[in-house]
């Protein structure tokens, strides 16, 4: 029976973490994610969990015990933001070459210089390449389910990739909400024990982590993207049985009155929540607006995302980072390419917001749409790239 | 102590691995499984034990055997006991497994100290092998922590303002006892049945372990192939390299050397200090000997010998 | 695995895993060597010294003496600088 209970974003992913039954929780501090491990802790030493828990000296070790525990068949989990996921960086790669289905927490916090944190998506943004699954949550419900689902994902036989649950920092890992947690049980029934391919069996030595030189290493890479390939067929598949379950709706990604719009809103994240109060607002005032908000940032949808704005006449695409000297934000650069992969046009207006945790209000979100109606009126998109919110 | 008789015939350490000919660290490989004692998870730092014997898809490891990255050997290794202990706990698994970090002198005096002081303050139950050959060998002979005064590498050439590296030694016996745990040791292959019975020592230690281990290396060290285990005997009869162990906070003289020979035995065989030997740069040889002196004065002292 | 057709990716163990231990036996190495060692068995006392030195492996335990494994013998003559009879010689392949 679900029961609602009263978590901050980083909470309800400590608490989904408590219930998924992890074998090993590898990870070192850092805001805004220190929640998620100071209530585990708490959880180890109340003897509320079956695991241990590695208080290690720095990021690059935690992703290092994370990789090795995974690698002998258990359960892991971490979580980090911002210089931790920096300093983990090369791990990252191996994580995922590797194919460890290791699930982590990540609260998105800006990168240094200057040293700021608060929430933006720079950190994961930063690392997107490395061959991990990516999902961004809206809200801590969201993130108490995504955790929980993100390891049925991480852990099928066709996968076996690591993945990353993406939370604003602060704005959601430490804002206090209700939310609709499962029974022990139910969540025992949903993950059952993780099987393995190969694992470190000293009883079966295999060697893992050999040299790889030119004539193998693009095989095994070529594998990698394989698995990326099979992702959004398996996110719908465990997002089916998580309704079943929960009763709860997910997908790759949930639009909002799309369908007949004019303009729309394509973002990550917590501003998906602000960006549906205005659109609601605006349709009221007869306006035809729409959003949508991406769950699965990696694998990039293509398919679905074209499928969702392909009738639009203007779409504003808002990046919580910056890629420095690039033509779009990451956010941006991936959407223009899957339009131009199905051989679609459309007027997109990129907009950077939200450095370093500015605050995006009703009204920024607002003037963003009355922009996106103004393109699709007119034809013209002015500038192709803004920053909204800095002071000039 | 054993017999060489005694010791498993079967080679856990297969031949056919693309070390150098004459390759300290291939021996110290080949001696550290002889010394395990049931199922046992090695886990490597990149290296040249690591790079050498795993060319997909060849592997010398008849263990199981794990390689991540470069500086992270202990944390790996702290990572998969964790997993172990975990599994065991949750009734999976009720074997003893022993698990061997195997890193160079790079992926431990550098890289490595931060992941291997974590998991010695830790106290995770594994044992930490160092294979020294003084320098970062599989990346071409630079300079490391481990590099002794007046070595020339690639980093700290014999130039002729400055002769080799200029900066002394670190001591990572000294390193890790201070983390408090129960077993530290240096070692030499030369001696194997003192190598051996360390290692296995170390397995046993109910925690974390450090056995420090020179590995000759003929190309880096410029020596012919034939003299490894010569100039592993030569390092610790000259007192360059001391053999003792620390168990329980107690220290122990492994190795006496009543008669040392002068360090000039050991560094005149190695070409990576023939320039040592220039006449402008005699007073080198002597600030090693006296190094070597004072160390050696040192150790006897903590041995509670004279 | 058989080395003389590489596999492609669809066929390949998944995340560059090495499945069969000691595969490294499949790859001769006793062409590196320039020198040969060769045991005097008269003068081999069966102290297995050069067995326990060895660093491929490449000395073999026999019953009452020892044989070099020519297959993976790099010849670095570490056996014969050891061997405490002399027993073993270089000789120039």
């Amino acid at each position: 029976m679900a029961k609602i209970v009263g978590l901050a974003g980083d909470e309800a992913v400590a608490y989904a973490v408590k219930q998924c039954n992890v074998d090993v929780v590898a990870a070192y501090p850092i805001t805004p994610q220190t929640i998620i491990v100071e209530l585990f802790s708490r959880y180890v030493h109340d003897g509320e969990v079956n695991s241990e828990y590695i208080c290690v000296e720095s990021e690059h070790s935690a992703m290092s015990a994370c990789v090795g525990s995974s690698l002998t068949g258990a359960r892991v989990f971490t979580a980090t933001a911002s210089q931790g996921l920096a300093l983990m960086h090369e791990m990252l790669y191996i994580a995922s070459g590797l194919r460890c289905p290791i699930v982590m927490a990540v609260a998105n916090r800006t990168l240094s210089a200057p040293i700021n944190i608060h929430g933006d998506h720079s950190d994961m943004m930063g690392s997107r390449d490395c061959g991990w699954i990516q999902i961004y949550v809206e809200n801590a419900q969201e993130a108490y389910d995504w955790t929980i689902q993100a390891f049925k994902i991480a852990e099928d036989m066709d996968i076996l990739l690591p993945v990353s649950v993406n939370l604003d920092g602060f704005i959601l890992s430490h804002s206090l909400e209700g939310v609709k947690t499962l029974e022990d049980e139910e969540v025992m029934r949903f993950l059952p024990p993780r099987k393995s391919v190969y694992s470190i069996d000293p009883e079966k030595p295999i060697t893992v982590g050999a040299l790889c030189l030119t004539d193998y290493y693009f095989e095994f890479k070529r594998q990698q993207e394989e698995a990326m390939r099979n992702v959004s067929r398996i996110v719908k598949k465990v997002n089916e049985e998580y309704e079943a379950l929960t009763g709860e709706e997910y997908g790759i990604l949930e639009t909002f009155e799309i369908e007949d719009a004019d303009v729309g809103i394509l973002c990550l994240g917590s501003t998906a929540g602000t960006a549906r109060q205005v659109a609601r607002k605006l349709r009221e005032q007869g306006k035809k607006v729409g959003v949508v908000k991406l769950w699965l940032y990696r694998p990039f949808p293509t398919e679905e995302i074209v499928a969702a704005i392909e009738n639009l006449k203007a779409l504003v695409v808002l990046d919580r980072a910056c890629s420095f000297g690039a033509p779009y934000g990451a956010l941006c650069s991936d959407t223009v390419s899957a339009l131009h992969q199905f051989d679609k046009k459309l007027n997109i207006s990129n907009m950077v917001y939200g450095l370093g945790g500015r605050d995006i209000t009703p009204s920024n979100v607002e003037s963003m749409f009355n922009e996106a109606l103004e393109i699709a009126k007119t034809g013209v998109v002015k500038e192709p790239i803004k920053f909204v919110g800095v002071r000039e | 102590m054993v017999k060489l008789q005694e010791l498993p015939t079967e080679e856990m350490f297969a031949p056919g691995h693309r070390m150098c000919a004459g390759c300290g660290a291939a021996i110290i490989c080949r001696m550290t499984l002889k010394a395990i004692r049931g199922p046992t998870i090695v886990v490597s730092a990149t290296g040249c034990a690591e790079v050498a014997t795993t060319i997909y898809p060849y592997t010398s490891w008849r263990t199981s055997w794990v390689h991540i990255a470069f500086e992270n050997a202990a944390a790996v290794a702290a990572g998969i006991e964790a997993a172990y202990k975990a599994i065991a706990r949750k009734g999976a698994w009720d074997k003893q497994v022993d698990i061997i970090a195997l890193a160079g002198d790079g992926g431990t005096f550098d890289i490595g100290i931060q992941a291997l002081s974590g998991a010695l303050e830790r106290g995770h139950d594994f044992l930490y092998i160092c294979y020294d050959n003084e320098a970062y060998m599989n990346t071409g002979i630079q300079r490391s922590g481990a590099t002794p005064h007046g070595a020339a590498t690639t980093t700290s050439p014999a130039g002729t303002k400055i002769p080799g590296k200029p900066e002394w030694k670190k001591d990572l016996a000294a390193i890790c006892i201070a983390h408090g745990i129960e077993y530290v040791a240096t070692a030499s292959p030369a001696y194997w049945n003192d190598y051996i019975t360390k290692v296995r020592k170390g397995i046993e230690v109910n925690g974390p372990a450090v056995i420090h281990v020179l590995s000759p290396c003929p190309l880096g060290w410029r020596h012919n192939s034939e003299d490894s285990i010569k100039l592993a005997r030569l390092a610790v009869q000259t007192r360059y390299f001391p053999i003792y162990e620390i168990e329980k906070g107690k220290y122990k003289l492994n190795i006496r050397v009543y008669k040392p020979l002068p360090v000039e035995e050991f560094i005149k065989a190695q070409g990576r200090f023939s320039h040592l030997f220039k006449p402008e740069f005699a007073k080198e040889v002597e600030a090693i000997q006296h190094r070597i002196d004072e160390n050696w004065s040192r150790i006897l002292q903590l041995c509670g010998e004279s | 695995m058989s080395v003389k057709r590489k596999l492609g990716w669809k066929s390949l163990p998944i995340g560059g895993v090495i499945p069969e231990a000691g595969s490294s036996v499949k790859y001769k190495t006793g062409d590196w060597r320039a020198f040969r060692p060769t045991i005097n068995l008269e003068k081999c006392v069966n102290c297995l010294i050069c067995w326990i030195y060895c660093p491929e492996p490449a000395i073999v335990k026999k019953e009452k003496w020892v044989e070099v494994n020519y297959d993976y013998c790099k010849g670095c003559g570490i056996c014969a600088s050891e061997c405490p009879t002399k027993a073993i010689t270089m000789v120039e392949e």
